[in-house]
């Protein structure tokens, strides 16, 4: 029992990483009707970043801010530079620059940072673990993920539902010649809703810094994922992407860890644990087809 | 001759002279590299039938190819581990003999195209290309828990499949190989777009809600659309399985599957000789770069945002002067 709240906190977890990057890559297709393959270098971005400053300064709020805001700087760039040329291209378009992208900020890391990956440590105050029940402690750092990515959640829907440029954003993406007539600068609305979502994907980024390995490529991973939950959840409705993130985190998790063990009470122990690690790592896959079968655009459709 | 048959000629001539060219300058390496340039503009073309005739922009196709060269490198396992494959319903086992596994690898990936198509062809737009991706990325990790076959290091081949009055271990006879499976398929392609099954893919393409309202059942077309691509994908994954003697999951890898998208916009979109000729200038801009610096991803990123932002009609266009799409 303990085992399974254990492994549900952790599922939790993934599901709040996997909310951060798909928010910034939803919002961005749902007002600006692109698709940013290169979404996964922010979160690389905002993870290098944090190490590096984290190795200098030793503070971890710091390398937080840094890492933060390098992802935004360099998506409001490649906003500015590259993606403003292809709004009105067909999807094809999009897919390949942005892949030109994925080429260029790898290589680039590779570069700077060079190919051995980089680790980062547990920030000093959330080292320890909480007994959250006697006999289960789970680590602070974790549990802090989780806050934050909450408190994210919560802001990003006060500030879609209570504010003016929420409600601006609303309207570009119902309907954008419109609200660039009634005197809304598009042009910077954009800039803003593609540095918010990278801003985004640089603090998964930097919350994944000290669980996972820094390294390059790590964005793709994590860019599969978000596409998984996007799909799931319906492109371009935030409402999809919790439903998406908790659910793609949650089957991930627990097939991880739950499967060899169910599949051991049916099948041989060696038998059992070959088709578990095939079968848990594509049981995402599986539910996401599933999904489609039963509801083709997703499970909270944006529009209609 | 206009000037669009004056290209294509030239190209079948040097793409057949180049054999005798390469054994006559000692360079053996030349045949190895033409080699994979015929195989990658296979799956280039196959890629091309789908997002420049049907506009089904699949960022999967990476995962036929591997399928395909996967049933290679199975079957080759089997037969030197004299294991059959299947025991049950019926014996199978593994084989070398490529009369026997180039066809299989076809008809595999074909059918795995046609289980993956049936289940992405409901959805439309963003959606597809999320899921032909997602997809791709499945057999990705099925393939690297499959401990059995390598895992996540892949197989060895010890040889080349064998065929009948050809040695494929030679170079240039294994060129010819790919030289004449590129060709049949141009060929079959060509008709193919050319044919009323043709123009309903295209129509589809350009709006599939006429094409219903025509009565057409478009999803029916599209879908063997589909197959056609995954098979021909296929043995151009089996081929490159032959080639490399290797076989791993990176072929899976959807950097791949971007490659070849790349190769096809580079080419010309909706032009089938096109991709053949983008699959030449990637692969050899690739090995160019490569050998100046071992980073040429940085300068590849960028020039392949410049060519997507200011090439409109790809190289074919440009050199045949022809500005129609899908002409």
């Amino acid at each position: 029992m303990l085992l399974i709240i254990e492994q549900l906190l952790n599922g939790l977890q993934l599901g709040i990483t996997l909310f951060l990057m798909s928010a910034g890559l939803t919002l961005v297709f749902g007002i600006m009707q692109i698709i940013n393959l290169a979404h996964g270098s922010f979160y690389m971005i905002g993870a290098y970043v944090a190490a590096t400053v984290a190795a200098y300064t030793g503070s971890f709020f710091l390398a937080m801010i840094a890492g933060v805001t390098a992802a935004a700087a360099t998506g409001c760039i490649v906003e500015m530079l590259v993606l403003r040329h292809l709004y009105k291209r067909e999807h094809l378009d999009q897919v390949l620059a942005t892949f030109g992208l994925i080429m260029f900020f790898n290589e680039l890391v590779r570069i700077v940072w060079g190919r051995q990956p980089l680790f980062m440590n547990v920030p000093d105050g959330l080292t320890a673990s909480i007994e959250l029940l006697p006999g289960l402690p789970y680590p602070t750092y974790r549990l802090a993920v989780i806050g934050i990515g909450f408190l994210v959640a919560v802001f990003l829907w006060l500030m879609f539902t209570k504010t003016r440029i929420g409600m601006q954003i609303r309207a570009g993406s119902t309907n954008r010649e419109m609200v660039g007539a009634l005197g809304v600068n598009i042009n910077l609305l954009y800039t803003l809703v593609f540095g918010l979502g990278t801003l985004l994907a640089g603090l998964a980024g930097v919350m994944a810094g000290p669980i996972l390995a820094v390294e390059p490529g790590m964005g793709e991973s994590i860019l599969i994922l978000t596409f998984v939950v996007i799909v799931i959840g319906g492109i371009g409705s935030i409402r999809g992407a919790v439903a998406g993130a908790l659910l793609v985190g949650m089957v991930d998790t627990l097939g991880r860890a739950f499967l060899p063990s169910i599949l051991r009470t049916v099948l041989s122990t060696a038998t059992a644990d070959s088709v578990a690690a095939s079968l848990s790592s594509m049981a995402i896959y599986i539910l996401m087809a599933a999904i489609l079968v039963w509801k083709p655009r997703g499970l909270f459709p944006a529009h209609g | 001759m206009n000037r669009k048959q004056i290209t294509l000629w030239c190209g079948a001539i040097i793409l057949i002279l180049l054999p005798p060219f390469a054994l006559q300058t000692g360079s053996p390496y030349l045949l190895s590299l033409g080699s994979r340039i015929l195989i990658y503009a296979l799956a280039a073309v196959s890629l091309d039938l789908l997002l420049g005739y049907g506009a089904m922009i699949s960022l999967g196709h990476a995962a036929f190819v591997g399928v395909g060269a996967y049933t290679v490198g199975i079957l080759h396992f089997h037969s030197s581990a004299a294991e059959p494959v299947l025991t049950w319903p019926f014996l199978f086992t593994g084989s070398d003999n490529g009369l026997l596994v180039l066809p299989l690898a076809a008809l595999t990936a074909a059918f795995a195209a046609l289980i993956i198509g049936a289940l992405c062809l409901r959805t439309i737009g963003m959606h597809f290309i999320m899921i032909t991706l997602a997809f791709a990325q499945m057999l990705y990790y099925f393939f690297i828990s499959l401990e059995k076959y390598g895992g996540d290091d892949g197989l060895s081949l010890a040889a080349r499949n064998s065929l009948p009055g050809l040695d494929l271990g030679q170079g240039s006879h294994f060129y010819y190989l790919c030289l004449a499976a590129l060709f049949l398929f141009l060929f079959f392609a060509h008709k193919l777009v050319n044919s009323r099954f043709g123009l309903i893919i295209r129509g589809a393409g350009n709006n599939d809600r006429r094409i219903k309202g025509l009565g057409i059942h478009s999803y029916r077309y599209k879908l063997t659309t589909f197959v056609i691509a995954g098979g021909s994908a296929g043995l151009a994954g089996a081929l490159l399985a032959n080639q490399t003697e290797f076989v791993s999951p990176g072929l899976m890898h959807w950097t791949l599957s971007g490659e070849l998208m790349v190769m096809v916009l580079l080419g010309g979109l909706g032009t089938l000789f096109g991709p053949v000729l983008g699959a030449a200038v990637f692969l050899l801009l690739e090995e160019t770069l490569a050998m100046y610096t071992e980073h040429w991803m940085i300068y590849m990123g960028p020039f392949l945002v410049l060519t997507v932002i200011f090439a409109k009609h790809g190289l074919f266009g440009f050199l045949s002067g022809d500005k129609e799409k899908n002409g």
